[in-house]
């Protein structure tokens, strides 16, 4: 028995990283996030969709109508071209899934811990990020503002709802965001079989060449 | 029967009725309530259309509601939201006889396929200066007004064919034609006899853009054309007209028309002369009237002036026209929803002449001909008269159909709804209805298939039915339950102007499919101001063209300065919000004009002559935002000679 090739990654899970890389570039073909705006003069609600590359309008015209709103509070303008994380988003999931593609051909179980370590680093880094973009988007507010409300800011919540004035925000990740966590858990596993439950196989395998 | 003895029967009939029905109370049986509940928030099962008379517009209402929805502006200059005011509406107010701000709407017709309703467009007409107005019912908006040329006076108008092929307006008020035709003629009244025409419009309608056209015109004696219908099903290429005054009176009509027993009706087949009017019969004449269509891409109104028609003689369509022996001064004609039926309102009596559609073309097929009239004519009385039905009331005037083998009629002296078997001809119930109705309908009741358990009455006196608003006040319209045997009255209504006429689609025909605003990016309007940055303030001599913004809650420019005593200045005002039901409005202190109101991405645009120096106010109208009260601005008039150049902006000094 070759212990060597077992520090390779095994078939199975090659396929099961190949998977997940591709799982990634969903985010191409569905929101990441989706915050959702009802109000009494809203009961068809306002919302938009966060996209890895734009911020879309949920229903049309969502966006003009959210920034005529929000204008009265002071809140700058919802502007897609100005969200710089927008920009670079796209390659940063591109390269994951080029990464993980990468661990998945050359079967490289370091591959396999650099793509799992940055694809973490991202999800976590965007997160962060969306969550200073909306604490920005919600406490930035213009000093000349017509409605101020002493200690009121406006920041949407991250997950989940909140009462804002007269509006009820929800925010809520959206397919591409499930897609790229589904990802995840798949090369976690992966990675867990590979340097737990397989490392322990390698034990044994060594522990009998020994009394061999 | 004479009328007194028949109104005796009548009377009599209604007495014995009452007497035993406690459901034919004046205010209506007790659950009543709860079929015309309509719960907050929820929507009402039909759109009822109602023309307003003078009003010159058509109301909506919701049934079984009752609950006024909205106001069409149709041939009336409406300061409300500046139809008719508003330079981009103002053309469909134009006629050969000039700017016609006011007209009076009498007839409804939706456009059908297939004999049915379809929710493409209302068709509606005006009686006084003859036009006929298509209603886009996705927008609520009158996209084309066509005046009809060579005609008095239309009351029997715009009936519609069963796909929509072709409106009829018939003239009411004969005029003097002259020979060879044109615009007008200046002869004595009292030559009417000899010089005054009658005139049968047949308006094609594009089925692509609804885009209306005199196709052809019939020239017929000189009577009032009352009302008319297409036919349906197997009669559906005939259309149908009453007519009173055959006497040919000028003056005094209620008594010198009213002179014969019987009066004629008029039958056209109008596919047949319609392939003869295309095969080039008859004579093209110049006659000038107007044609004012929205532009889709713009939304802006231009008149065409027409010039020329095409009139058909009697003689050039043999065989396809023909007079039917009627009851005296008849008002409604209604076809049953199978087609083989024509009922007429005996206005003057107490009966309704049914005819069978069969009857008439066997007439035809024998030539069972008594004599002519102008050439036209006139087919056997004993032999196209299917039935009378007796007692239907004093002053029968409009007839509907329940698709269950009954038609209903109005009958206005003796104030009732009278409801008989289209088979047998016996009334089978009768209800008072308060008071003196004119038209009625059941949903869907000109069409193939009624699909309504409703009635309407459109009543012309009201009196004591609400809180008295004065000497003047609304007309009353009943709406009643006829699912069962007994007709049962459910509610009053109050409506604006004297609705003539009224139709009513379903719901699901209309209300998917809305417009609830414009596609900014989609407005040609030539004036259009898409973003703030490119509002402008330009002046051409004399004119001056500010191109404004309005957005919550302001506009831009809001300061203008430059403006003189004597410039003409044209407001183009666009609503940049990209939402539903957010209008904003215009008005400026002492503009001799109207307010604007303008939806979400639309332009509309105002003339302003200032006469006087000054700083002029104005501001938003439309209570848009919490901000409204402060969506204002000011414009500096200077004098005459003075040269303040043009200055403008919004948060910055000029």
């Amino acid at each position: 028995m070759n212990i060597s090739k077992h520090k390779t990654i095994s078939k199975r899970n090659r396929v099961l990283i190949a998977i997940a890389s591709v799982l990634l570039l969903a985010v191409f073909l569905f929101p990441l996030w989706q915050i959702r705006m009802q109000a009494p003069q809203y009961p068809e609600e306002l919302g938009l969709n966060i996209w890895v590359n734009t911020i879309k309008s949920l229903h049309p015209h969502n966006i003009q109508s959210i920034n005529d709103l929000n204008h009265y509070i002071g809140m700058k303008p919802i502007d897609p071209h100005s969200v710089p994380a927008l920009k670079f988003l796209p390659y940063i999931m591109v390269g994951l899934c080029l990464l993980g593609l990468s661990a998945a051909i050359f079967a490289k179980r370091f591959l396999l811990t650099t793509w799992i370590v940055t694809a973490l680093g991202a999800a976590v880094g965007g997160l962060i990020d969306f969550h200073k973009w909306e604490y920005n988007y919600g406490h930035h507010l213009n000093p000349h503002a017509a409605i101020k409300i002493p200690g009121m800011s406006y920041q949407p919540p991250l997950i989940g709802s909140k009462q804002l004035l007269n509006i009820h925000a929800m925010s809520y990740p959206h397919i591409g965001v499930i897609a790229v966590g589904v990802s995840i858990i798949i090369g976690i596993y992966v990675w867990i079989n590979e340097y737990v439950q397989r490392n322990d196989k390698i034990r044994d395998l060594k522990s009998a060449q020994r009394i061999g | 029967m004479s009328l007194l003895t028949g109104g005796m029967a009548v009377l009599l009939a209604m007495f014995m009725f009452s007497a035993c029905s406690s459901n034919d109370s004046k205010t209506g049986n007790n659950d009543a309530a709860n079929q015309v509940y309509i719960p907050p928030g929820k929507h009402d099962q039909f759109y009822s259309f109602m023309s307003g008379g003078w009003s010159g517009n058509v109301s909506v209402y919701g049934i079984p509601s009752g609950r006024h929805l909205y106001t069409i502006p149709v041939f009336s200059q409406t300061p409300m939201n500046g139809y008719g005011y508003a330079s981009e509406t103002k053309a469909l107010l134009n006629t050969s006889s000039g700017f016609v701000p006011w007209g009076d709407t009498h007839h409804i017709q939706p456009s059908k396929t297939d004999g049915m309703y379809d929710g493409r467009w209302i068709f509606v007409n005006d009686r006084n200066t003859p036009r006929i107005a298509r209603i886009n019912l996705k927008t609520f908006r009158t996209d084309e007004t066509l005046e009809i040329p060579n005609t008095g006076g239309q009351h029997a108008s715009p009936f519609c064919s069963s796909n929509t092929e072709y409106l009829s307006a018939a003239s009411e008020y004969s005029i003097p034609l002259p020979k060879p035709m044109g615009n007008g003629v200046d002869v004595p009244i009292s030559s009417y006899k000899k010089n005054f025409h009658g005139m049968i419009s047949m308006v094609k309608v594009n089925q692509h853009n609804g885009h209306m056209k005199v196709d052809f015109q019939i020239e017929v004696p000189p009577f009032d054309y009352d009302l008319g219908r297409f036919g349906l099903g197997e009669s559906k290429n005939w259309v149908f007209y009453t007519d009173y005054n055959s006497e040919e009176a000028h003056s005094l009509l209620e008594v010198n028309a009213s002179q014969k027993d019987k009066d004629l009706v008029l039958a056209i087949n109008w596919k047949k002369a319609a392939a003869i009017a295309h095969q080039g019969k008859g004579t093209v004449v110049s006659t000038d009237y107007d044609h004012n269509i929205v532009n889709p891409r713009t939304r802006w109104a231009k008149t065409t002036v027409e010039h020329k028609v095409r009139v058909l003689q009697p003689s050039d369509i043999k065989g396809a026209m023909y007079f039917l022996p009627g009851p005296k001064s008849p008002h409604g004609i209604n076809v049953s929803p199978s087609g083989k039926y024509i009922s007429i309102g005996g206005k003057l009596s107490s009966t309704v002449t049914v005819y069978s559609y069969n009857d008439i073309q066997n007439a035809i097929k024998n030539h069972d001909v008594t004599k002519t009239v102008d050439g036209i004519p006139v087919l056997s009385f004993k032999n196209v008269e299917a039935k009378q039905v007796k007692k239907a009331g004093l002053g029968p005037l409009h007839i509907e159909y329940d698709g269950k083998g009954y038609g209903y009629n109005t009958a206005f002296i003796s104030s009732e709804i009278v409801k008989w078997s289209l088979k047998t001809g016996k009334v089978v119930d009768r209800h008072a209805s308060y008071y003196s109705p004119g038209h009625l309908t059941i949903p869907g009741g000109d069409t193939r298939k009624p699909y309504g358990k409703y009635l309407i009455a459109l009543n012309k006196i009201t009196k004591d039915r609400y809180l008295p608003t004065g000497p003047e006040m609304f007309a009353g319209e009943q709406l009643f339950d006829i699912s069962g045997d007994r007709m049962k009255l459910l509610l009053d209504f109050p409506v604006e102007g004297e609705p003539h006429n009224v139709a009513e689609l379903p719901a699901s025909l209309i209300d998917t499919g809305q417009v609830k605003y414009f596609d900014l990016s989609k407005n040609h309007n030539p004036y259009v101001t898409r973003k703030e940055k490119d509002a402008k303030v330009v002046r051409k001599g004399n004119r001056v063209d500010v191109y404004m913004t309005a957005i919550r809650s302001h506009f831009v420019p809001d300061n203008i300065e430059g403006i003189k005593v004597g410039d003409e200045v044209h407001f183009h005002i666009t609503n940049l919000e990209q939402e539903w039901d957010i209008p904003h409005g215009f008005a400026l202190k002492g503009m001799q004009n109207a307010g604007l109101l303008i939806i979400p991405g639309d332009t509309r645009s105002i003339v302003w002559k200032p006469k006087k120096i000054g700083v002029y106010p104005f501001y938003c109208t439309d209570f848009c935002s919490a901000l409204h009260q402060e969506m204002q601005g000011y414009v500096r008039v200077s004098p005459r000679n003075s040269d303040v150049k043009i200055k403008y902006g919004t948060n910055k000094d000029l």
